[in-house]
């Protein structure tokens, strides 16, 4: 009986899973959909079946040219990312191994900056870039998106480094390693995981900023955020097109998505039950 | 071999000598038809001008009117020909951000420009943006659904024969609205429509001591008329409705009437696009026999940033877009229905054109019915038909087009959203220093 009601709950989970995955993946899958529509199909309402058309990615190719946009965004998100790493480890490290009366003040302050309205700094950072010349440069937006991402990115590798027992990197110590020693052969192996998932997770976040990418580029450093928005129109109806140039420029992070997803799960995972 | 190394290396100087000289112009516009088709013409302005390079950088109007913005106002530097409308060139202009357009050549024909847009566009007298496309906005409407309610649509129609036509096309059980208009909230959706009708019912912004006016009889008028008769003829969900919201149920059949920018006609009139295509008619935007209609005049047009580097190029290129040989280069590729409109008197006076486009002398005439300079019955101390060109209007259109959509959403009464408005405005022009 205890068996019957449990393989009836898992059911009743699985069934209930795939309904909540499907509608939160439905906007996605439509716009794939709609991507294979004329314009015209597009605005005739709700329809499952496309007619399959390959026309409107022609034409955005022919428009804007994917590839360049396309290898900004590589370049940003991955370049961001390792940034964000390189100064995020240090600093996870000492706030997890050497915590001081304010550490836990540091980290909410740290986390607070993400509270800010980004517009109400858009002034300041862009006189900033225009007076260092970073305007529509990769390596000032690099250094753009390492910024907004480093407190979450600190926050997780906090979390991640505090589960590691404090005494194996001691016994490191006292065989003699060095501090770098201690944090690249000891640590990092440790929390290979977290920082993977880390870093996932910031490559996504970096891959989807839309606010900064699109104020502080203009043709040479634009990445697909900007090649999506290029395609939105006041006066016009170009839905497909609109969703043939969105489908191709999440395309790239979904299939990462979709091959990362275990160590995603797991790193996010990672801790959260103790 | 000496002589072969020594031109070898005379022609490799050169090359990289031409290639140093050749400047890249970069040129910000938005996602419009005309537009994306004249991204794909300009091989013909970089063959006769083979030392300017243009790069393209399109964005979302809303996002596009921001960074240009931003981008001025710190002289950033980073755009060499800005697409602006008609609300911005007069406060630029004044503000010397932009630098004014004497240098268009002299087969450039300045004086061809419709004078209502030439207007909108020159401050004393000197042009600061060159119009690429201008509109104003007419009725669309179903001759088949005009014909079956027993009306005939005049050439200038008023409100009232309006509200009769629309009472009675509305067949809502078979999906048919009268009317449809603008509801969704924002200084350039239904302020621009709200506004430009207000002026056809005597209404106005401010007076000319700059005091807002929302307390008038004549505004209540005007939105109580709007929203009676949307609630009675027009679509559900009405104030969630922009231009392309509209488009597609015009296209689609749901509406009997359509008042919107004359642009829309080539969309409409599109067999490939809408399904009503053969069955549209088109007439003034209506009035109220005070001297006004209630249409509104815009142009996008491109203009020269005063921070630029580049200045003689980018007139160059200006001069180009908006020329009478771009429009024959538009007409020789993809016909004469394509070329971009209510710019230039002489392509409304060519027959082929005429021929092309049903629409085009209703599209003069609307854009001819606007006068921005004088756009209300009372006197005004501003310039604008559908806004009003001082830089608070952005912020304040906005605040206003939220209470009046709240309104048409039977989320406030007219009276209420009037009150709000009025509250608003007077705050805003106490702030602004125009109140003292």
């Amino acid at each position: 009986m205890a068996r019957a009601v449990t393989t009836q709950h898992k059911t009743i989970a699985t069934v209930a899973a795939w309904i909540v995955a499907l509608l939160i993946f439905f906007p996605i899958l439509y716009t794939i959909i709609t991507s294979f529509k004329s314009e015209q199909e597009a605005i005739q309402g709700f329809a499952l079946i496309p007619s399959g058309t390959f026309e409107s990615y022609t034409e955005v190719q022919a428009q804007s040219g994917y590839f360049k946009f396309f290898f900004n965004s590589v370049l940003l998100s991955v370049g961001s990312t390792v940034l964000a790493l390189l100064v995020a480890i240090p600093a996870a490290w000492s706030m997890a191994f050497s915590p001081t009366k304010r550490t836990k003040d540091i980290l909410m302050w740290m986390l607070s900056t993400k509270m800010m309205p980004a517009v109400a700094v858009l002034f300041p950072i862009y006189l900033i870039f225009r007076d260092t010349g970073l305007l529509d440069s990769r390596i000032g937006l690099m250094v753009m998106l390492m910024l907004i991402n480093l407190p979450i990115v600190v926050w997780m590798l906090y979390t991640y480094f505090r589960e590691i027992p404090g005494e194996i990197l001691e016994a490191a110590r006292m065989d003699g390693a060095s501090l770098w020693n201690e944090i690249i052969y000891v640590l990092t192996p440790m929390a290979v995981p977290g920082i993977a998932s880390t870093m996932l997770l910031n490559i996504i976040l970096a891959w989807n900023e839309a606010f900064w990418t699109i104020r502080l580029t203009t043709t040479e450093a634009a990445p697909l955020t900007a090649f999506i928005s290029s395609f939105s129109s006041p006066q016009g109806l170009f839905w497909a097109k609109l969703s043939a140039a969105s489908t191709l420029a999440i395309a790239p992070i979904l299939i990462m998505g979709w091959f990362s997803q275990k160590q995603l799960v797991r790193g996010l995972t990672f801790g959260a039950v103790k | 071999m000496k002589l072969r190394t020594l031109t070898l290396g005379l022609l490799s100087a050169s090359a990289l000598a031409f290639a140093a000289h050749a400047e890249s112009i970069t040129i910000a516009t938005v996602n419009n038809g005309d537009m994306v088709r004249m991204q794909k013409l300009t091989d013909d302005f970089t063959k006769a001008n083979p030392d300017i390079q243009l790069n393209w950088v399109t964005l979302e109007e809303n996002v596009l009117r921001e960074r240009v913005t931003t981008d001025i106002a710190t002289k950033g530097g980073q755009y060499d020909v800005m697409t602006i409308g008609t609300y911005e060139v007069p406060i630029w202009a004044k503000q010397s951000w932009l630098l004014p357009l004497d240098k268009l050549g002299d087969d450039y024909d300045a004086k061809d420009i419709i004078p209502a847009i030439a207007g909108g566009l020159s401050v004393d007298g000197k042009l600061y943006a060159a119009p690429f496309y201008g509109e104003s906005s007419f009725v669309m409407y179903r001759k088949d659904l005009m014909e079956k309610a027993g009306l005939k649509m005049p050439d200038a129609p008023t409100w009232d024969f309006i509200k009769q036509a629309a009472d009675k096309m509305t067949d809502r059980a078979n999906g048919v609205n009268g009317v449809c208009l603008r509801g969704k909230a924002g200084w350039g959706e239904n302020m621009a429509f709200l506004t430009a009708m207000s002026n056809s019912f005597g209404a106005r912004w401010f007076d000319e001591n700059w005091k807002p006016q929302f307390d008038q009889p004549e505004w209540k008028k005007t939105l109580q008329f709007y929203v009676d008769l949307m609630k009675a003829d027009g679509p559900e969900g009405a104030s969630s409705n922009g231009f392309n919201e509209n488009l597609a149920l015009f296209q689609q059949g749901k509406c009997g009437m359509w008042i919107d920018a004359t642009v829309a006609a080539s969309f409409v009139s599109d067999p490939k696009a809408s399904q009503v295509a053969d069955k549209v008619g088109y007439a003034l935007a209506p009035d109220n026999g005070l001297g006004k209609r209630g249409n509104w005049l815009w142009a996008w047009s491109l203009a020269i940033p005063a921070g630029t580097k580049k200045a003689d190029a980018a007139e160059k290129f200006v001069s180009w877009a908006t020329s009478k040989h771009y429009a024959e280069l538009v007409a020789s590729k993809e016909g004469w229905a394509n070329v971009p409109p209510g710019t230039r008197s002489s392509l409304y006076a060519n027959a082929e054109y005429q021929k092309a486009a049903p629409f085009a002398k209703m599209t003069l005439d609307s854009i001819n019915a606007a006068d921005p300079t004088h756009p209300t019955v009372k006197p005004v101390p501003y310039v604008g038909v559908q806004f009003v060109a001082i830089p608070e209007f952005q912020g304040l259109g906005t605040t206003v087009g939220q209470l009046f959509s709240a309104a048409l959403a039977g989320q406030s009464s007219v009276d209420d959203a009037l009150k709000q408005a009025q509250d608003a405005a007077t705050a805003a022009m106490t702030e602004g220093g125009y109140i003292k």
